[in-house]
């Protein structure tokens, strides 16, 4: 029994301590990081993109040069065009491609379909610029083994099809971005009242009635912003563009500031000039986005329930579309990993044959095992990612901890201010970073700490997303109780709040973990001979033209990452659902 | 003992208008008394007990416990909750989840810096008294609602408040718990003689528990007594319709002891100067209204009629309407009278609670 207890004497009145106090250290730390790495690149990246080039006899002054350069002439036209029709091609493709599949997981009974969702996290560990080169050597007119294999079979004197071109770029980013499209999608589908569906059914509507009148219109809101977020994708995308245009001379925004960087003297104000321009559609979309997920509360097809949908019975038809999984997972998976697979073992680049498989050899692997920089770059790699998650884990709950749980004013900017890199391309980002680094000298250009800041820039927003949904969970009631108990803020931040956002802070942290060890297109503008990434490595062995090596390195790099998403997944569900 | 004076807060609604939560509220609680915040939701109960808490900051007035003070808007003073060093029980009980039974009920000791063998002594002391001893290692998650009530209710005991807050800690349990649990509480307040405030919209927890009861409406207290003055004798047409069931009758005063109304002449005695002319409402309770087969002696009897009765099981309910009135009587279930029959109704003067109506 606690006896009653013994009061201690206070005196009268007790004036409030003037020690340091450490939550708003804390805060007011990541405020300031925050806003530093998020405002900071933008702001000098439009400064720039005013200024005309420095060089050690002539000081930069004002100019509008850049953008009359930029936009007085047709080729910009052209570019902007080029880059619209790339991104609307690359976006419908992959959005189809994605409802389809989602809609053929979550309300039909097509056999297997357990298999393929949980296969279809797998294309999301293919690095894009693996997946493009994957299909130069399936598609391209001169080596690919698809034409080789459909001209023999046909006779034909000319290939089949040609990658090198703006429908081949739209083909490969079309189905890299699929399993997002799949993965929004069945959100969408899955938070859907299927009462809505099941009652027009009740009313004589057919499959294709259900589908097009109810289901879809339904999910419009989703739809559109489905499609607004892969269209941004698509315009920001780089690997593909830099791969498979540049060699046939089609440009899009994101190649054409590669290049105006990559040449000498390198032209950064233009360069500038067309990120402004790409900033301000990647802007323009992520606004809609957002815009449209504030207002899908509206309609009533998302509810917190957990609905357990009647599955609509296609008959027949459900080998059809179990076939469909199947063609869709070789396309995407199956052929490309094989084809690296294959040229892996290889000593020189060649096609399939009996010739060529009596020269398997373990050879590309040795190489790239003894590649004199390979530890260092791995180093870098894992250093990197490893570092980026877990400062931008870290400072993103607390930033989201001030944007939820506090009625602080000015904290919905605070929002806003960590998002801002949302709307960055990767390589807008870079040079933004790039520029500033130049400019404003503080001994981290050329080493990996500007590589640390950009990866922490890019992926801060993701980091967001992942703790706002699950501090979004944590009931207030369950730190006031810390409060009431004596525990400061420090304390009750530590010892409850981010025990209690670990499903969240976990999963957060192993997506920004794979996104940041494949990223390329912000590394490329940032990286020194010192600071290789990993996919930085690949671009080089792809320059250099040595194919096999490239494959034995993709080869082992897919395959690691596949494990880290496998320990990955085991963590969460080990984790992840003490919750309640 | 806790004293609270002239609390103000208010707080902005989304749209920017200022809603005023609490107005002067002011009241003391002695030494080991359970004191209860009474009222329907947004009647500004909680909010004072947040603002006690020190979860809330109120505009203005004073907050002291045993003379230190905790809260004054004129002297400037705030002292964070986790150094006021008060225990309470959450609404929802905010058992964390992440932590065993015990580490839940060590958490006070442990941030407060305690040693870990007194630690120990101390949490296996509290857990027993709330009946939880041999639960100690086990997953919170695992717990029963009213398992999880005792574990809120031994974390705030734990470190020997100076106050303890209890906010609606009975309300998420199912109605058998929430009996049982009401003793248990009562039990455990009385035989530690711990200050308690206790916040509920539930006017039945408010009477069986309290010492003294508070009830409040629209972020004003109305009344402060015992439980059975707030009952027997409430201060306002408010308080009497909110704390149990009441028949009011409206009518003018004839004098110092006279009511006319719609029933007839209605004498009653009351403490309040009642002149002629005045306005007031008569409110009796429904277990007040007598009812009789034959025609009973004494003053206020009138022949009526059964409209309606209801069967409860240990009592029955009669709607009896006496003219245009409808009055609602509980009697005991052996008065048989059947619907439509005629009966007679008394009121007892005494029990003819007079209020003026505003």
């Amino acid at each position: 029994m606690p006896t009653r207890s013994v009061l201690p004497s206070y005196p009268a009145t007790e004036l409030p301590s003037y020690r340091v106090e450490w939550k708003w250290v804390v805060i007011g730390a990541c405020v300031v990081f925050t806003t530093y790495i998020a405002v900071i690149p933008l702001g000098f990246l439009l400064w720039q993109s005013f200024r005309t080039p420095q060089t050690a006899t002539v000081d930069a002054v004002f100019t509008l040069g850049n953008y009359a350069a930029a936009y007085g002439s047709a080729e910009t036209l052209r570019l902007f065009w080029t880059s619209v029709q790339f991104a609307a091609g690359t976006s419908i493709l992959a959005f189809v491609l994605g409802t389809a599949l989602a809609w053929m997981n979550e309300r039909t009974n097509t056999p297997f379909k357990a298999l393929f969702f949980a296969l279809s996290i797998i294309p999301l560990v293919i690095p894009s610029i693996l997946f493009t080169i994957s299909w130069i050597l399936l598609a391209s007119p001169q080596i690919g083994i698809l034409n080789l294999v459909l001209q023999g079979w046909f006779g034909l004197d000319q290939p089949l099809f040609n990658i090198y071109s703006l429908a081949g770029m739209i083909w490969v980013d079309g189905l890299h971005y699929s399993p997002m499209a799949f993965l929004l999608m069945t959100a969408a589908f899955r938070a859907m009242d299927p009462s809505f569906e099941e009652s027009a059914t009740m009313s004589g509507a057919n499959i294709l009635q259900v589908l097009w009148r109810v289901t879809l219109r339904l999910t419009w809101p989703a739809i559109v912003a489905t499609l607004l977020i892969l269209f941004v994708r698509a315009i920001e995308s780089f690997e593909v563009p830099a791969l498979l245009g540049l060699p046939n001379g089609i440009e899009v925004f994101t190649s054409a500031i590669y290049q105006a960087v990559h040449r000498y003297p390198s032209l950064v104000g233009l360069a500038s000039a067309y990120a402004v321009a790409l900033l301000a559609i990647t802007t323009v979309g992520v606004y809609f986005v957002s815009r449209l997920s504030s207002r899908g509360s509206r309609y009533a097809t998302v509810t917190g329930k957990a609905f357990r949908p009647r599955q609509i019975d296609l008959g027949g038809w459900r080998w059809f579309t179990a076939a469909i999984f199947v063609v869709y997972f070789l396309l995407i998976v199956v052929l490309p990993f094989s084809v690296l697979l294959w040229s892996s073992f290889q000593r020189f680049y060649a096609v399939p044959s009996m010739e060529a498989l009596g020269n398997l050899t373990l050879d590309p692997y040795r190489f790239i095992l003894n590649y004199p920089n390979l530890p260092r770059t791995v180093m870098n790699s894992v250093m990197l990612s490893f570092g980026a998650a877990t400062i931008v884990m870290l400072v993103t709950s607390v930033i989201c901890w001030i944007v939820v749980k506090t009625r602080i004013p000015g904290r919905w900017l605070l929002d806003n201010i960590a998002s801002l890199p949302m709307v960055f391309p990767g390589l807008v980002l870079g040079l933004a970073i790039m520029i500033f680094y130049l400019n404003v000298d503080v001994g981290i250009y050329g080493t990996i700490w500007i590589m640390l800041i950009a990866y922490v820039t890019r992926f801060m927003p993701y980091g967001l997303r992942y703790n706002t949904s699950s501090m979004l969970q944590i009931h207030k009631e369950l730190e006031e109780s810390a409060a009431m108990s004596g525990a400061s803020w420090i304390t009750t931040f530590r010892r409850v709040i981010l025990p209690l956002l670990k499903p969240g802070l976990l999963a957060g942290w192993i997506y920004v973990m794979i996104v940041s060890i494949r990223e390329l297109s912000t590394s490329i503008l940032l990286y020194s001979p010192d600071t290789q990434v990993m996919s930085i490595t690949i671009w080089e062995l792809w320059e250099n033209g040595q194919y096999v090596e490239l494959s034995a390195l993709g080869v082992m790099f897919i395959t690691a990452l596949f494990f880290l998403v496998l320990i990955a997944q085991w963590l969460g569900r080990k984790y992840g659902v003490k919750e309640n | 003992m806790l004293s609270v004076s002239g609390l103000f807060t208010e707080y902005a609604t989304p749209k920017g208008e200022p809603v005023k939560a609490a107005e002067d509220v002011t009241f003391t609680v002695p030494e080991g008394r359970l004191f209860t915040l009474l009222g329907p939701s947004g009647c500004g109960k909680t909010t004072t007990l947040r603002s006690i808490a020190g979860l809330e900051r109120p505009k203005a007035g004073e907050i002291t416990v045993n003379d230190r003070v905790v809260y004054s808007s004129s002297k400037g003073v705030f002292i964070a909750p986790n150094r006021r060093g008060f225990g309470m029980v959450f609404q929802s009980y905010a058992i964390w989840p992440h932590m065993n039974v015990f580490q839940n009920a060590a958490f006070p000791l442990e941030v407060a810096g305690n040693g870990k063998s007194g630690i120990r002594d101390k949490v296996m002391r509290v857990l027993t008294a709330v009946q939880l001893d041999h639960l100690a290692a086990r997953e919170a998650t695992a717990l029963s609602g009213g398992q999880q009530q005792r574990l809120a209710l031994a974390r705030a005991l734990v470190m020997e408040p100076a106050l303890l807050l209890l906010d609606e800690p009975l309300s998420n349990l199912d109605a058998k718990l929430r009996e049982k649990m009401r003793f248990e509480l009562k039990r455990l307040q009385r035989e530690l003689k711990i200050t308690t405030v206790y916040v509920t919209h539930d006017q039945s927890e408010a009477l069986a528990l309290s010492h003294q009861i508070a009830v409040m409406n629209e972020g004003r207290i109305q009344q402060i007594g015992t439980p059975r003055e707030i009952y027997e004798r409430p201060a306002s047409q408010f308080v009497a319709d909110f704390v149990g069931n009441t028949n009011f009758v409206e009518g003018v005063a004839t004098g110092a002891t006279s009511v006319r109304t719609e029933l007839g002449d209605v004498a009653v005695t009351t403490e309040q100067d009642l002149h002629r002319d005045d306005r007031v409402a008569i409110s009796v309770r429904p277990e007040d209204v007598e009812l009789f087969e034959t025609r009973p002696p004494g003053a206020n009897v009138w022949e009526a009629h059964v409209e309606q009765k209801v069967f409860l099981g240990e009592a029955v309910d009669f709607q009896v309407t006496v003219g245009p009135r409808t009055l609602l009587s509980r009697q005991h279930p052996t008065l048989r009278t059947k619907v439509g029959e005629a009966i007679f109704v008394r009121l007892d003067p005494e029990k003819c609670v007079v209020l003026k109506v505003s």
